[in-house]
Formats: C-alpha cells, sequence, structure tokens
C-alpha cells in the first residue's frame, strides 16, 4: 500500500487499482476521518472522561468551591486527547489490525481538503506541521504582547497579577512545545526525504500520529486558560505545581501529549536518515541539515521520555494523592527539578541545533562556495547533542543541591560552548572570499550568526557560578533564552521558510516585503530584548508583575520595541498571504540554483518525490568548480550505464528502491 | 581559506579586530567596570562584580571578532560590488588544517580559563553567595559568623535571628564588617531569596536549610526580591534590608528581642526547618526537629555561635 512504494508508483503510472486482498468500504467524504471529526471526537471524549472523573472522585476539589475536579480534569483532557486521535483516523488502522483486517491506506488526493485530514505523504504533513506551528507562534506571540503591555508600567496593572501570570506561564509552555517541533516539524518531515532521495519517512503511520497529537497539544495547552491558567511557569515547579488550580492538569497532560509527539517524530526522523538514504548518500555526503536533523531526533527521542514521566508524577500527586514531589511525605521538590532539567537542557539544544543546520545549508548557497569545515560542522552537532545531557543542573546552582557538584556542572556547560562555537567557524570560514548575494533567506542566516552570538556569550556569563548568584532568575536569563532561541531558532526557521517556501508551495515569495520583514524582525528583536539584559542585570527577577520604578524607561523601551516586533510578523503574514493566494507567481524548479538534492526535483514536488531513487555522487555542495560532479543520477539513461553498481549499493544501504527498473519516461538529465 | 592569497584580508581584519577590542575593553574598564552589579556592598557582590568584569574582558574580543569579520566579509565580499570575483571551490575552500585547529585550541584554552578562574571565585570567597544547601563544602574561615534563617512564604519574606533568642521579624537588619550565614528554608513552596546588592542568592525550599554566607562591606539599604515564581503575588514578594554599624545592629536586635518577647513564646522553637502542621486548621508549624527522624544534626548544620561584637 502506502507503506510499499513500489506499488504505489506503479499505481501512479497504472491509475490507482487496490490489491484484490484489501478490503474497501468507501464512505463518503465527509465522514470520513478529518479535522471536524477529530474536534468532535475531542469534545465528546473531553465530556465522556469528565463525566467518569466525577463519578469516581466526586466532590474531590483541589481549591474549594471551584467545582473543578483534577480527576475529572486529567481523564476528559486524556480522553479528548484519544477522541481527537480516533476522530483523526489515527486509530483506524491499529484497530483494523486487531481485528484481522488489511485496511485501505487512502487515495494520494490532490484536493485541497488533504491538508485537514489524515494524510501519509510527509509533505503534506510538513505543512501541516507548520500550519499548526504558526498557531502556537502567534497565539504564544499574542499572549507576549499582553506580557510586555502589563510591564509598561510598575505598579498600574492592566491585566492584574492573576491573570499576568496565567499569561506568562500559558505564554512559556506554547513557545517551548512550539519551538520543539517548528524546525523538526515543517522543514524535518518535508525536506528530510527529499535530500535524502527517499520516497517517504521510515513510518508515515508515525508521522501522523506525530503531528496530529502534536496538534491535539496545542487544544490542551488552550484549555489550560479556562480551567483557572497555571501559577508555575513553563518549569512547573513543585510544589506550587501541587497546589496550582486546575490549569495545571492542561499543562502536565499537555506536556505529556507535545511529548509522546516528539518522540515519535523523533525515532522517524533517525529510523529514516540512517535506513532511507538514497545508494551513494554516504554519511560524509549527506546535507549539513539532515545532520543537524539527526542530532536533534537523538535528542528527542532520548530526552522527552524523562518530561512524560516527570509529568505522570505530578499528574498523580494532584489525583491520587501519592507524593513524589512533596517533602513533608517523603517525596523531593528535587525530584521534579531534576527531571524536569533532565528534559529541559537538551530541549534547549532541540530548539539549537535544527538552526545551526538551516544556515548552515543557507551559506554556501548564497555565498557560491562549499561549506567550510563540513565535517567540523556535524562533528559540533553530535558534540552539542552529546554534552547537553551532562548541563541539566546548571539551572539550579542555587537550589540547594549538593554544592561540590557545581564546578563540574560549570565545566560541562562551559564545554558546551566548543562544539557550538564550531557552528560559527564553518559559518565565518564559508563567508571567506565569497561572493555574497544578499537574498532573503541569506538575511536571516546573517541575522542568527549575529543573535545567536549574544546568546551565546552571555550564557557563559550564567555559567560562571559566581556570576550567576547575580543574574539566576533574573531578566537576563530571559534576555539570554530570548537570544538563543528567538534571535537564533525562529531567525533560522524564517530564514528556511522564505528558502524553502519556493520549493514548498511552488510560488515565489515577495522579495520586497521579505526585507521588510526582516529588518523590521531583526531590529525590533535587537530593540526589545537587548535592554532585558541591563534590566535583569539591574536587578529584576522574572515573571514579576511590579518592578522597580527606576527600570521604567527600560522596560517600556522594551515593550515598544515588541509591540513593533509583532508587527512584522503580520508584514509576514501579508506577504504569505499576497504571494501565495492573492497573486502568485509561479518559480523556477530551482530558483536560488542551489544544489541540494531536494532542489533537483521538479515542482510542484510529485506525489512520490522521486520517479527513481537517485544514485548520489557527491555531496551538495560542490559551489565554485568549474567541473562540478552531478549530485545525483536522476535520469533512466545514466543509471542504465551504471545499472548494476547501483542495484549493488542500494542493496547495501537497504533502500527501497526498484534498481534497474525502467518505465519511467522522465527525460530530465543529470544535474550539473 | 588560503592564507597565502589571503594574507592581505587576515592582516587588515587583526588589525581592525585588535584597535577595537583594546578600545572596547579599556573604555569598559574604567568607565562602567566600577558600576557593574551587584555593587561592592559586601564580599560576594564585590566578588561577583570583579568576575562580571573580567568575563566582560574576555567577551569583547570575541564578540568583535565575529562581527569586525561579519561587517568586513558583507562590505568587501558582497556579491553587488563592483567586479566582484567568482569564489573558487575545490579542497582549498572545505576546510584548512591550520584555521580549524588553531579555532579549536583558542576556544578550549578560554573555556578551560574560564572554567579555572570561576572554580577559584566560587570556591574561594565560600560559595560567592549562592545557596550551598544544608551541608555546605566551602565555609568562611572567620569564626565570628552571624547566623539568620530567612523564611520565605507565600509571599512574605521573614527572618529570625537564633543568637537572640531566636525571634522572628520581618526586617531584615545586618551588623557591617561581619560574616552572616543566611540559612534560608521555605514554609510551602520554593522561593529564592535575592538581596540584590549583597550578592546572595538560595533557593527557599520547604522541608530543607539551604545556606549562603557572604560578609558585609558597607552600610546601606539593599533590596530582597523574590527571584524563584511562587505563585501569584510573587512579584509583590520584595522588601528591603540595612546594613547597620555593630552597634546600631545591638541596640535594634536587643530591643526587638524584647519588644517581641511574648510573641517568640508563641512561636515554634527556633529550627533549621519547618514542616507545616498537618492539621493546617489548627495554624502554627511545628520545627521539624521535634521528630526524630530529623533533627538539626541530620542536616549537618552547625549550632549557632553568637557573634562578639
Amino acid at each position: 500500500m502506502a507503506l510499499d512504494m513500489r506499488e504505489s508508483t506503479d499505481a501512479e503510472h497504472s491509475g490507482h487499482t487496490p490489491p484484490p486482498s484489501a478490503r474497501s468500504r468507501r464512505r463518503p467524504g465527509w465522514l470520513g476521518p478529518h479535522l471536524g471529526r477529530a474536534l468532535l471526537g475531542a469534545v465528546a471524549g473531553y465530556a465522556f472522561g469528565h463525566w467518569v472523573g466525577n463519578l469516581l472522585a466526586a466532590g474531590y476539589q483541589n481549591i474549594q468551591g471551584s467545582g473543578q475536579n483534577n480527576v475529572a480534569t486529567v481523564l476528559g483532557l486524556s480522553i479528548g486527547v484519544v477522541g481527537w486521535l480516533a476522530g483523526a483516523g489515527m486509530l483506524d488502522y491499529p484497530l483494523a489490525k486487531i481485528v484481522g483486517r488489511e485496511p485501505l491506506p487512502p487515495a494520494p488526493s490532490k484536493r485541497w481538503t488533504r491538508y485537514f485530514g489524515p494524510s501519509l505523504d510527509h509533505k503534506v504533513i510538513g505543512l501541516q506541521y507548520a500550519m499548526v506551528v504558526f498557531l502556537f507562534l502567534f497565539t504564544g506571540g499574542l499572549l507576549a504582547m499582553a506580557i510586555r503591555a502589563e510591564l509598561l508600567n510598575p505598579t498600574n496593572h492592566l491585566i492584574g497579577p492573576g491573570t499576568y501570570i496565567s499569561v506568562v506561564s500559558e505564554h512559556g509552555t506554547i513557545m517551548m512545545m512550539m519551538a520543539s517541533s517548528i524546525v523538526i516539524g515543517p522543514l524535518g518531515n518535508w525536506l528530510v526525504p527529499l535530500m535524502i532521495g527517499s520516497r517517504r519517512m521510515a513510518f508515515p503511520r508515525v508521522e501522523a500520529f506525530s503531528l496530529w497529537i502534536f496538534a491535539a497539544g496545542y487544544l490542551v495547552i488552550l484549555t489550560a486558560l479556562p480551567l483557572g491558567g497555571f501559577q508555575t511557569g513553563w518549569t512547573g515547579y513543585a510544589p506550587l505545581q501541587t497546589q496550582a488550580s486546575g490549569g495545571m492538569d492542561s499543562y502536565l497532560v499537555g506536556f505529556a501529549v507535545i511529548g509522546i509527539g516528539m518522540i515519535c517524530a523523533g525515532f522517524n526522523l533517525a529510523v529514516t536518515i540512517i535506513n532511507y538514504r538514497a545508494p551513494g548518500l554516504s554519511w560524509g555526503r549527506l546535507p549539513i541539515f539532515v545532520w543537524s536533523i539527526l542530532a536533534t531526533a537523538a535528542l528527542l527521542t532520548l530526552a522527552t521520555p524523562t518530561l512524560v514521566a516527570a509529568g505522570l508524577f505530578g499528574v498523580l500527586d494532584r489525583t491520587a494523592q501519592t507524593a513524589f514531589y512533596v517533602n513533608e511525605h517523603g517525596g523531593s521538590s528535587f525530584l521534579w527539578e531534576n527531571l524536569f532539567w533532565f528534559f529541559g537542557h537538551p530541549e534547549v539544544y532541540i530548539m539549537a541545533l535544527p538552526g545551526f543546520g538551516i544556515v548552515a545549508e543557507i551559506l554556501p548557497v548564497f555565498t557560491r562556495k562549499p561549506l567550510f569545515g563540513y565535517r567540523i560542522a556535524a562533528a559540533g552537532m553530535l558534540g552539542v547533542a552529546l554534552l547537553s545531557f551532562f548541563v541539566w543542573q546548571h539551572h539550579l546552582f542555587q537550589s540547594g543541591i549538593n554544592p561540590d557538584m557545581r564546578p563540574l556542572f560549570m565545566l560541562t556547560t562551559e564545554l558546551i560552548s566548543i562544539p557550538t562555537g564550531f557552528i560559527f567557524l564553518v559559518g565565518l570560514g564559508t563567508l571567506w572570499k565569497a561572493k555574497i548575494r544578499f537574498e532573503v533567506p541569506m538575511l536571516f542566516a546573517l541575522g542568527m550568526f549575529f543573535n545567536f552570538l549574544i546568546g551565546g556569550i552571555t550564557g557563559v556569563f550564567l555559567s560562571d557560578v559566581p556570576v550567576d548568584v547575580t543574574v539566576h532568575g533574573s531578566f537576563f536569563v530571559l534576555a539570554h533564552f530570548h537570544y538563543t532561541i528567538m534571535g537564533g531558532l525562529v531567525f533560522a526557521f524564517f530564514g528556511g521558510l522564505y528558502y524553502w517556501l519556493p520549493k514548498m508551495t511552488g510560488k515565489t515569495m515577495n522579495k520586497r516585503l521579505g526585507k521588510w520583514h526582516f529588518w523590521t524582525m531583526f531590529i525590533f528583536f535587537n530593540l526589545t530584548f537587548f535592554p532585558l539584559f541591563l534590566v535583569g542585570l539591574l536587578g529584576q527577577p522574572r515573571r514579576v508583575f511590579e518592578y522597580a520604578k527606576n527600570l521604567q524607561g527600560l522596560n517600556d523601551f522594551s515593550s515598544v520595541s515588541a509591540f513593533l516586533l509583532g508587527a512584522s510578523f503580520l508584514i509576514f503574514i501579508a506577504n504569505f498571504v499576497w504571494s501565495i493566494f492573492i497573486d502568485p507567481k509561479p518559480t523556477p524548479a530551482n530558483p536560488w540554483h542551489s544544489r541540494g538534492l531536494e532542489w533537483q526535483t521538479p515542482v510542484p514536488v510529485p506525489t512520490y518525490n522521486f520517479t527513481r531513487i537517485p544514485v548520489v555522487t557527491a555531496d551538495p555542495y560542490h559551489y565554485g568548480e568549474v567541473d562540478a560532479p552531478a549530485v545525483a543520477d536522476l535520469g533512466p539513461r545514466t543509471l542504465a550505464m551504471s545499472g548494476a553498481a547501483a542495484r549493488d549499493t542500494a542493496g547495501a544501504v537497504g533502500s527501497d528502491t526498484v534498481a534497474g527498473e525502467s518505465g519511467s519516461a522522465d527525460p530530465r538529465p543529470p544535474i550539473a | 581559506m588560503s592564507p597565502g592569497t589571503g594574507t592581505h584580508h587576515f592582516r587588515r581584519l587583526i588589525a581592525i579586530w585588535v584597535v577595537l577590542s583594546v578600545a572596547a575593553d579599556v573604555i569598559f574598564y574604567f568607565a562602567v567596570g566600577p558600576h557593574v552589579p551587584p555593587g561592592a556592598m559586601t564580599s560576594s557582590a564585590s566578588g561577583a562584580q570583579f568576575d562580571f568584569n573580567v568575563l566582560f574582558l574576555i567577551a569583547f574580543p570575541v564578540v568583535l571578532a565575529v562581527w569586525v569579520y561579519l561587517a568586513y566579509a558583507l562590505i568587501v565580499w558582497r556579491g553587488s560590488r563592483h567586479g566582484a570575483e567568482e569564489p573558487e571551490g575545490g579542497a582549498k575552500a572545505r576546510g584548512h588544517l591550520g584555521i580549524q585547529v588553531g579555532w579549536i585550541v583558542t576556544t578550549t584554552v578560554i573555556v578551560l580559563g574560564v572554567f579555572i578562574f570561576g572554580t577559584v571565585e566560587l570556591i574561594v570567597p565560600a560559595g560567592a553567595g549562592g545557596g550551598e544547601g544544608p551541608s555546605p563544602v566551602w565555609t568562611p574561615t572567620s569564626h565570628d559568623v552571624l547566623p539568620v534563617q530567612v523564611i520565605g512564604q507565600q509571599w512574605e519574606w521573614t527572618y529570625r535571628y537564633p543568637t537572640f533568642g531566636g525571634f522572628e521579624t520581618t526586617q531584615l537588619m545586618l551588623p557591617v564588617d561581619t560574616t552572616i550565614a543566611f540559612h534560608v528554608t521555605s514554609l510551602d513552596v520554593i522561593h529564592s531569596f535575592w538581596a540584590y546588592q549583597l550578592g546572595v542568592k538560595a533557593d527557599a525550599n520547604p522541608s530543607q536549610d539551604n545556606v549562603a554566607y557572604t560578609t558585609t562591606k558597607e552600610l546601606g539599604q539593599f533590596t530582597v526580591r523574590c527571584s524563584e515564581l511562587c505563585g501569584l503575588w510573587h512579584g509583590a514578594m520584595y522588601g528591603f534590608g540595612n546594613v547597620l554599624t555593630r552597634a546600631q545592629f545591638f541596640v535594634w536586635a536587643q530591643s526587638t528581642q524584647r519588644h517581641n518577647a511574648a510573641n517568640t513564646k508563641l512561636l515554634p522553637a527556633f529550627s533549621y526547618t519547618y514542616v507545616p502542621d498537618a492539621n493546617g486548621a489548627a495554624g502554627g508549624y511545628y520545627p521539624d526537629n521535634v521528630d526524630q527522624y530529623s533533627n538539626v544534626e541530620q542536616y549537618g548544620a552547625t549550632t549557632p555561635s553568637k557573634p562578639n561584637g
């Protein structure tokens, strides 16, 4: 079926005829799985779970008279997620298998409705991911506007402390959830199979599942607001977590849900990259973006289970009255701090590495030079990924943990700046004697280097324990991680978006609006967050709604800049809507003259990507060479000449290529 | 990168970088350095100020190296420049052993240097004002240590002075030229005691004694804020303290002890940690060390000693 790409490819040529063994029961489209049915399932599931919870533990209220029962809330949210997944058709396949049926995969659709239902096409899923990521991003962004509006005045309050702390917590959590998938979701799923010359991801159903459960996480974390919000910030420290109001359940269930999605997305990407590379695509020829996704996938798979387990303990503390995090009853609030940061610090690099990969992928194209120090770039990413598991206690320097561990964690934290520095070496080396084209993606990549440098250097300040005594928990930290996550990852993401959107949509983005977007975002980003370093140094703690009067000037400056920064995203939306929907201009197949394998496919990319699995003959960075080798052998004519060799390689790599098959009438010449 | 043909660019870059770095460091050290937070009110504050300065002096050249290079590259090697040359690919553009090894060695040396400096600055001044947990490994050499207990609770700080009968107050008064041992604990959730100008920060954990040391050097007022999110009124959990002369401090402490004597009798006996009464309705907090399973010694705390002022 869709899992067996040979048949699918055949079907593409000879009309879609299901094999006789498959049972096909065609339903009308509106009855089939789609977004509307998923929403209905979520509501029905929530209502059912809530009812069962009240039946089990009626009158068991966390806050007296609130009418909220944690058991009901947790069961409602969990069963609501199951209902959402069932409505989206994510359970059809496993359920059918249980009762011994072989379900028919959905036929590849060309209608626009395919973006609102389950799909096994990684390109559809990638764009679906992009839609959900933008939902997260803009929701979190609006909350950020509310935070900065409240901080306009040190003592007069627009939204009051209760709403403020809920908004801060919601902003932090939504943005962290978004940032963990902003690149691996849309760009990772869309690009990795194309870059490695595969027709699909290793587990297309798991890929669809990771998307739909990621979207469910958005709904779950949104329910925190009507449930009274939560007061803990995105770190969710116990015992505040244990005493917090109903929104805390949304946080714990939400992170578990998002976490399951992250694990699924992570191992799917890792398995795909390891096993589905086209023949000839050796590790030394892998695009650097794929290396960064591989490192990120390892972190997703290995770090996230800790978060899910920690969240489960928290749920049990709040519902079954266990005492994992309650000091007075034999638990420990340090347990949450350690579990959370054991996930939380690798998470920080989940949010950095894909950005490194994007800029390293973009630079050679717009400098017309090979990537400088390819090996060192890959080694740097893997080094960061490995070291990131050994630094988590630097979040706990003043917490009262065993003090003699402090120098060790100071050392590991500072060591991580060495592999991170490799990315700068690679970037700067690539610029040497280059011919720099200031296209929009390049501007974002350069902006990322500028911002991430500030974020990285201030990270060294934070890792120094004596200095951390002053800056820990202050606005200095806040500015630091906004510089790395927003200034680094989000800038890189937009760079990648401007770079690959023509490929993904077949339309050209408006260059003038793109430049406006970059310059407003870059300037107002720096004007928003640079003053916050000073605010932190001058003694303002994070997450406060009142601050010292003498800091009003800096806070107001930052707030006004933040509103303008928010407005810069409107330019992007305008550009996107204008260029894709209102005045679409078709793009050439390879507008940037990139040598990447993903650019050698036609636009729009056919459903199964490659008519024939390409044979990769060189890495994609042979810029500036007169007689550069072709990056891959895509055409049947050339393949026929080296058919035997290709067949051997294909077997060795374990790819699903049909070596020697001829039937494709694709006369494209090998790419020079 | 090919140093053979690149010497010209390389020399220019180095020259610009050296000039700008020296200028930035000198200007920063003399114009900004003495004013860097958190000031010089205590040993840990002036230690932090010194560490900030050292890190800034290292950071400026690093940042400038990248910025100067970026600016130079973007101007000189921009594609729109008249007569811009086609870049040269091939093995030479793909890496340069000397540059790569040099980069790794340089960053490693800087990182190890910063690490050694940070470790010395952490251990020698007895934890540099940071919370060291219940059993500190780096303790002050002075025998003249005044213990002050800091109790975080939603949403206020209170302070107990065990050497003065254990009275509890919302005022934080400290004698000058004295080593202070802050014993930070909490009655409910995690708070963080941040005495900004003192350069002291220690999390207040329920059922745990978190010790931080500092030595007061200057008279004056300082701010206390909670720097760990502790719920609804976290932002309002702040106050002020004062460093007084020793004579003033003793007058204040002894008069407060007398004045509060009736209240102190109602308080639980002084302890390094307190566990909220299981019957919250009855009110009151009982000292943790009435329980045989968790006495003071278990936490490795030292017996409070009276300063000989």
